[in-house]
């Protein structure tokens, strides 16, 4: 086979990673109206919602935590990973093993004993401290993240490279998390947690306590990564989406970029588990496997990747729809989850917020726009 | 270990080897020579699997000994169909846009895993192999099964004929110029949306065939494909992208190292060191085992 066989295949064009859209005009007015009706509707929630959708909701939070995060990667810097759910685990394990311990005051708990485990393993006793455990459900996630981020990004494992690799990597921790059943719980995980720093986690005052603290890491990373996305950092990055190689000669190191988002982002995936794991309950390796890291990317794109606020929606309404659709239908809901992917790649690819902020462009808006100026 | 373990190994590590090969040689055309990352491959890999049962109740007890051989044909049929059908609605749109053809095929997958569950039912599906490969040659402290045997000769077969076909056939040549240079393979007046079509439903084909061997090893289910879909990018990702001899090395590779370990530690450890050995060897040869030169920048 010839030589520059591997040169040839990006046959159509350079590879583009987003769709080869027109960039969107920007509408001040619309993203502060919308972050605001945002915030009044999670004031307003806890007001109208009962205390089981309430909790829904603050779950749905932490999913929209996982797709800000998803989003610097996706969305700004042009790496795909299917294997968030696996960070989202990972701080979800980290926080559940606290609990777990909380429960059992210290001694070991039951499912070891029931798979022939005599002692607790010794990485098993810091998590017996809450000043370790829940720093480390958002450290443990991020050194992974940076450990796989930098081996991959130095050789320029990019692309769909990148995301077999994750998606592999989602695949690979699922399949030790059941096999060592011993420490890990096995396919049933981790469950039967009582306190969390002495607050009974199953009353409604505590529900209600989370849910705002919830709400408020929400807000508060939705600004962090604005922050983030609107600096200088910000714009490196999406210069070494759009054009790496042009990036790295004019003298930016895109792989010291790649891995700080990745990690950051792999980071705000186990903040994001902590707080659901107290929440749920409940951790099981489903929550980390390969169908749980497409679904995130889903939210995204859904949502709108690129834009910070359309991943938080995506992550809101895709769930929410989740949530009614597969309790009514539960068989069509595949199909649907299916289609919205197919639709929202072939029909949406700039998401929700890319089809709103389209419109004011279509050519029905303008029509509309100039007959409403030329009536009076 | 000792030599009959050492031998039981080896043989094992073939077997999974001639296994993954099967299932990543039509990845290796659809990813490798296409660069078209179809998730959905693991479902017509699925679908190859059901159309062995098919054949199966279509032959009745009877026919049970050629039901077998019909379906592999039938398998490749069925599933290139399906992969023509794909590439002329879906994947021709998005030529260019990988990324974004991961999540459409995968979309897709999702809804043929759940056509699947309600046409078949969520149970799986045993199909009885032939009484021909029923039974195993015994070589001194070796076993070795019918079954596995007849898997290797198909996997070598099917890379055979796949060799024959890109490299000595006219169809074949056709696909390759028009993967290493487009625009002048189409000045030359070879038409590139027939040759998409066809490598692409050929490579799909295989992945029926892959399917069909599978059966012989387990009942089938509507997550047959999920099972396999990873480890098979994987093969293709070790072995390197752009040449079928990669596809063999990457199989060759995983197939040890996934016996290896295995037998050295548990079926999950195993599974993790494979995976930070994949990482550590992609740390030398970014490209995979066996890629071909370049100074391209992307």
């Amino acid at each position: 086979m010839a030589a520059e066989q591997s040169s040839s295949v990006g046959q159509v064009a350079a590879p583009a990673l987003l769709a080869p859209q027109p960039a969107l005009r920007r509408i001040p007015w619309l993203r502060w109206a919308a972050t605001l009706l945002l915030i009044a509707a999670l004031l307003i929630a806890p007001m109208v919602l009962s205390e089981f959708r309430l909790g829904l909701l603050a779950r749905f939070l932490t999913y929209a935590i996982v797709a800000l995060g998803l989003d610097l990667i996706w969305g700004y810097t042009g790496i795909l990973s299917l294997g968030h759910g696996v960070f989202f685990g990972l701080g979800a394990y980290c926080t559940a093993m606290y609990l777990k311990l909380e429960a059992t005051a210290g001694k070991m708990p039951d499912f070891m004993a029931w798979s022939g485990v005599d002692d607790m393993p010794f990485w098993w006793k810091p998590f017996r401290y809450a000043w370790f455990a829940i720093p480390a459900s958002i450290l443990i996630p991020m050194l992974l993240g940076a450990i796989l981020g930098y081996a991959a990004f130095r050789n320029r494992i990019k692309g769909v490279f990148f995301s077999i690799l994750s998606q592999a990597l989602a695949l690979v921790m699922v399949t030790l998390f059941i096999g060592q059943q011993g420490y890990t719980g096995g396919t049933n995980g981790m469950t039967n947690f009582k306190t969390f720093l002495g607050q009974d986690l199953n009353s409604d005052h505590v529900g209600h306590l989370l849910y705002w603290v919830t709400a408020v890491i929400l807000i508060g990373v939705y600004f962090g990564c604005r922050g983030l996305v609107n600096s200088k950092v910000g714009k490196i990055l999406v210069a070494i989406r759009d054009g790496e190689n042009r990036a790295r000669f004019i003298g930016y190191d895109p792989v010291a970029y790649q891995t700080f988002v990745y990690a950051l982002s792999a980071g705000l995936a186990g903040l994001a588990g902590m707080l659901f794991v107290m929440q749920e309950g409940l951790i099981t390796p489903t929550k980390m496997d390969i169908l749980m890291s497409i679904k995130m990317v889903l939210w995204v794109a859904i949502g709108g990747r690129a834009t910070l606020f359309g991943a938080m929606l995506g992550a809101i309404v895709v769930n929410s729809g989740e949530n009614l659709l597969s309790e009514k239908y539960p068989e069509t809901w595949s199909y649907m989850l299916g289609a919205s992917f197919l639709a929202v790649v072939l029909f949406l690819p700039q998401g929700i917020v890319g089809w709103v902020m389209g419109i004011p462009r279509s050519p029905l808006w303008k029509k509309f726009a100039k007959s409403s100026e030329a009536t009076p | 270990m000792n030599s009959a373990a050492l031998l039981s190994n080896l043989f094992n590590s073939l077997s999974l080897a001639s296994i993954l090969l099967l299932i990543a040689l039509g990845l290796a055309i659809t990813f490798g020579l296409m660069r078209v990352i179809n998730m959905a491959h693991g479902e017509f890999i699925m679908a190859g699997a059901y159309s062995a049962y098919v054949m199966q109740n279509l032959f009745g007890a009877r026919g049970a000994n050629w039901a077998f051989l019909a379906a592999i044909p039938f398998a490749f049929v069925v599933t290139a169909a399906m992969g023509w059908v794909l590439e002329a609605t879906v994947i021709r749109r998005l030529y260019g846009r990988p990324l974004d053809t991961l999540l459409a095929t995968w979309g897709i997958s999702l809804m043929l895993q759940q056509g699947a569950r309600s046409i078949f039912g969520p149970q799986g599906k045993s199909i009885q192999a032939p009484a021909w490969l029923d039974g195993t040659i015994t070589l001194g402290a070796l076993v070795m099964p019918y079954n596995r045997l007849f898997i290797m000769a198909l996997s070598i077969a099917c890379l055979v004929g796949m060799w024959a076909f890109l490299y000595r056939s006219n169809a074949g040549r056709r696909i390759q110029a028009t993967m290493q240079n487009r625009e002048m393979a189409s000045c030359l007046g070879i038409s590139t949306r027939r040759v998409d079509a066809l490598a692409f439903s050929v490579g799909s084909g295989l992945a029926g065939v892959a399917g069909c061997a599978l059966t012989l090893l387990s009942s089938i289910d509507s997550n047959v494909g999920t099972k396999y879909i990873v480890d098979s990018f994987m093969v293709v990702v070790l072995g390197g992208v752009g040449q079928l001899a990669g596809a063999f090395a990457g199989a060759i590779g995983m197939g040890f190292l996934n016996t290896g370990w295995e037998y050295e530690t548990t079926a999950s450890l195993g599974k993790v060191l494979t995976f930070a050995c994949i990482i550590v060897f992609l740390q030398w040869r970014p490209a995979g085992i066996i890629s071909s030169r370049s100074r391209a920048l992307d």
